[in-house]
């Protein structure tokens, strides 16, 4: 049955067709600018995936429509079709394939997700608060100065930014960091991430947490560690008592260390 | 007059509905007066005395209507009255709305109430999209914009796409295994009608102060447990939408174990009927979940307990793991009849057998057992133990096996076939396997923990559910509706009509939502009213894309209506296929069988010389070779 299709051609119309596919698509910028150590990271394994779904979705538009070519009714067409009732060969294939090749993108990403979630020597900590709608930041190792609204973090230096949350749920996403975390009532939940381009981001808070959902940003800024440190020695106020509260009584969830087979 | 309240119907049902509420508000009023409460809270999360006739108002409605008239007796110990058939059947228009226990009715009424909630939420998606057409608030406020976006879903998701599929079910499952009826009747009519009350508690939240539930779909704690009282709409409507979903799983589940005709073996079921088992094994073990957890939020929001409230010892993270552990199955509750739908449909139209028919079945199964140990991937970023994620991201891209199986075996299928492609059943059926395709390999990126950081509660989400959901199940759905209208109304319905709604629909799903991955990967997020300039342009695109989306559905309705009525009459098999339902006439007649068919081989015998599935009655033996009749063996 097998040997009546011209498998050759097919495959080569596969090929041609992912080929074309993988080019136009990894010309696109699909996840914009990068600015952090694990967005290069995210980025080629989503251009990995591309490659292979551009495969997969090749393979499935050519058997569709070569089918619908080559085996489609003549008008009056009364008759029915062979009487093939399947290929033990060929459903063997079409499991144990698509097995590898999620098993391989299982495999990739955790070891890209160990990667990125690694915890560095001396990483910079700084604390998150959110409340409907707005972000402050605490920096506990420069005496739990305050800032409200503006996240400045030094270039090229692992920050371990440990978040609380006031009221509901928030989340803390800066695209070009490729970095998100929920900031949840009654837990410290951990991002990490080495920001390694200077320049002003925003972040954006990606979990519904009522009307002001839309307008709950702050500004980020990355800049060289002489003017972070300046930048900070500036700051004036204190962390309010009620949000050292938080951390106080808020119970860790991520581990700081990873478990290294788990990732962070 | 008093035989008129007397009599189930209408006007019993409305006056129950109003006795029972009105006990409902009583016993919360005389409870708190006895207490020295304040006799009406109205702090707002409360309002138990809204909350407590929202409960008891619909039962009462439910009793007074006459779904529990019979068990009520029988539970009594009072003489039961003898069903002399009058409430199976329609022999008028008026038949559809009363509590009728015939499957065909049931499976009618079904779908015209889902279709109305899909048109109400589609009305609702046409807001947003205007609202979202540019940057900035236009059309709605923020609030406002919340409380569409979450009943568009929940409309879509609780009284449309699940239990559409039950109506279809309802209709074509026990003629196609050659069953006279479900295999409880009555308990098929009050899952029904539990049904319409659910999508009103839903579109009724609009009145409540404060306006309709606003915290998402999901409603996660703790912001839906401090949302005002339309919130506990949703807790409630939920309750009657599950109580209906799970009613009619059992009734499936009895009904294709117990009731199949003589003959047909596990191994010669038509794999729509595989595919409703698979989904009411997903709904009577899975629905409890979400059910436990809309009644954990309404009381932490009512009786003031803790469960989600982290300063009285509550877990928050803890209701999104209870959630999603209906969830996610939930999204295969929502694909496995359309699966079934399509096979019926690619090998009907293909004329061939279905390429690998017992993979196919096996593939259901290994999805349903799947399907439970993937809930936590909805929850990578939401902070709750980070170990569970390796494994979750595991079994969620294994989970692409048994799907990819389908798409590959429905590609057998159509090899060295005759296909057909005249019927828009058909058309959608193979615009199913693109669309299903690309929501296939988003969802496969999805599951991979590091992507999911960067994409999750973006526009990428939005695209890939509605890839699944719209490209995905509502495909099925039209390829159902369409492939079953002649045996549900004995007409035809319109093909030319049929073909602007199938590439309206094709054309309007891409141009919606295939832009949505980019501007969600590119930094857009998910729920929100207003956004940044940068993404103006495409947002007007999907928007206009969505108009067109939303206005081809009238073509369909139109169609759907106008061939009803005046459709040429259909023939008992117009499509030629194999299965039991199109041997009868077209609509079937009242009791589906005068004698229960005799099944002697398997469903999709096409081009097989001499084969035959069913032997009707009035047929004799015929060519066929006898078979043992011993039911249920395989």
């Amino acid at each position: 049955m097998i040997g009546r299709l011209p498998i050759a051609k097919m495959l080569a119309a596969t090929v041609a067709l992912s080929a074309a596919i993988s080019v136009v698509m990894l010309q696109v910028n699909w996840d914009g600018q990068q600015a952090s150590t694990a967005a290069p990271k995210i980025d080629t394994l989503l251009n990995v995936m591309i490659v292979l779904s551009a495969f997969v979705f090749s393979l499935v538009m050519v058997m569709l429509f070569y089918a619908l070519w080559k085996f489609k009714a003549k008008p009056g067409d009364e008759s029915d079709g062979e009487p093939i009732h399947g290929n033990t060969r060929l459903e063997v294939a079409w499991t144990l394939i698509p097995t590898i090749i999620v098993l391989f993108g299982a495999g990739y990403s955790w070891s890209v997700l160990n990667d990125i979630e690694e915890l560095h020597k001396n990483p910079l900590t700084v604390d998150v608060f959110s409340q409907q709608y707005a972000w402050s930041f605490g920096y506990p190792g420069k005496g739990n100065v305050w800032s409200q609204g503006e996240l400045h973090v030094p270039v090229d230096r692992q920050v371990q930014f440990k978040m609380h949350s006031q009221d509901v749920i928030h989340s803390f996403w800066v695209p070009e960091w490729r970095i998100k975390k929920d900031n949840v009532p009654g837990i410290t939940t951990t991002a990490i991430v080495t920001p390694d381009k200077v320049g002003t981001y925003q972040l954006i808070c990606t979990e519904l947490c009522g009307f002001g959902h839309a307008s709950m940003r702050a500004k980020v800024v990355v800049e060289p560690p002489a003017e972070f440190r300046k930048w900070v020695g500036g700051l004036k106020e204190k962390v309010p008592a009620p949000y050292m509260e938080s951390i106080r009584q808020d119970t860790e969830t991520n581990p700081t260390q990873p478990i290294g087979a788990g990732g962070a | 007059m008093v035989a008129a309240i007397k009599r189930p119907g209408w006007i019993r049902g409305a006056l129950g509905a109003l006795v029972a509420a009105a006990f409902g508000f009583g016993l919360v009023v005389a409870l708190r007066a006895i207490s020295g409460l304040p006799v009406f809270q109205t702090e707002q999360t409360g309002y138990p005395h809204v909350v407590v006739p929202l409960i008891t108002g619909p039962l009462g409605f439910l009793a007074g209507f006459g779904c529990f008239d019979y068990w009520l007796r029988w539970a009594a110990g009072m003489p039961t009255i003898p069903d002399d058939h009058s409430q199976h059947g329609a022999k008028s228009w008026r038949d559809y709305f009363r509590f009728n226990t015939d499957h065909k009715v049931i499976g009618i009424q079904y779908i015209c109430t889902t279709f109305f909630f899909f048109f109400v939420g589609g009305l609702m998606a046409m807001l947003i999209r205007a609202e979202l057409a540019q940057p900035g608030t236009q059309i709605v406020d923020a609030a406002t914009y919340n409380s569409l976006f979450s009943t568009h879903a929940v409309l879509m998701i609780f009284v449309f796409v699940i239990p559409v599929f039950a109506g279809i079910a309802n209709y074509v499952l026990p003629l196609m295994i050659g069953a006279p009826d479900m295999a409880f009747p009555r308990l098929n009519a009050l899952s029904f009608w539990m049904l319409p009350l659910a999508g009103l508690l839903f579109i009724g939240s609009f009145l409540a102060p404060g306006g309709a539930f606003d915290a998402g779909w999901t409603g996660y704690a703790p912001l839906s447990t401090g949302a005002p009282l339309g919130q506990s709409f949703f807790n409630l409507g939920v309750q009657f939408a599950g109580a209906s979903s799970i009613a009619t799983a059992l009734n499936f589940l009895v009904t294709i174990i117990t009731m199949r005709a003589p003959g047909m073996t596990f191994w010669r079921m038509p794999l729509l009927v595989w595919a409703n088992l698979s989904t009411s094994l997903l709904v009577v073990a899975a629905t409890p979940f979400i059910a436990g957890a809309q009644f954990m939020v309404l009381f932490d929001r009512v009786l003031h307990t803790q469960f989600f409230q982290f300063a009285g010892g509550g877990d928050v993270i803890s209701y999104q793991h209870i959630f999603w552990f209906y969830s996610h199955p939930a999204v295969y509750i929502m694909m496995l009849p359309g699966f079934g739908i399509i096979s019926e449909v690619i090998s009907t139209h293909a004329r061939k057998p279905i390429f690998g028919y017992r993979l196919m079945a096996l593939a259901l199964i290994g999805i349903v057992v799947l399907s439970y140990s993937v809930w936590a991937h909805h929850m990578f970023v939401a902070g709750m133990f980070s170990w569970l994620r390796v494994p979750m991201m595991i079994t969620t891209l294994l989970i692409a096996v048994p799907t990819g199986i389908k798409i590959f075996s429905w590609l057998g299928t159509l090899y060295f076939g005759k296909i057909h492609t005249y019927s828009t059943a058909m058309l959608f059926a193979l615009a199913f396997i693109v669309t299903f395709t690309i929501g296939g390999i988003s969802g496969v990126m999805l599951g991979m923990v590091p992507l999911d950081i960067h994409v999750s509660d973006t526009y990428f989400i939005v695209a890939h559910i509605h890839f699944v959901l719209f490209g995905g199940s509502v495909f099925t759905i039209f390829a159902g509706i369409y492939h079953w209208f002649p045996k549900m109304t004995g007409r035809m319905y319109d093909e030319k009509l049929g073909r602007v709604h199938f590439w309206g629909t094709l054309l309007g799903t891409w141009g919606t939502f295939i832009p949505m991955h980019w501007i969600g990967m590119d930094g857009m997020p998910r729920r929100v009213a207003d956004y940044a300039a940068q993404f103006g342009n495409w947002n007007l695109l999907i928007s206009c894309f969505a108009f067109m989306l939303g206005a081809v559905q009238l073509v369909f309705l139109y169609n759907m209506i106008v061939s009803w009525r005046f459709g040429p009459r259909a023939k008992a098999n117009p499509w030629r296929a194999n299965s039991i339902e199109w041997q009868v006439s077209s609509p079937p007649p009242i009791f589906n069988f005068d004698e229960i068919p005799r099944v002697v081989g398997g469903p999709y015998e096409y081009g097989v010389p001499g084969a035959r599935h069913a032997i009707m009655a009035g047929e004799g033996v015929g060519a066929a070779k006898p078979e043992p009749t011993v039911v249920g063996s395989p």
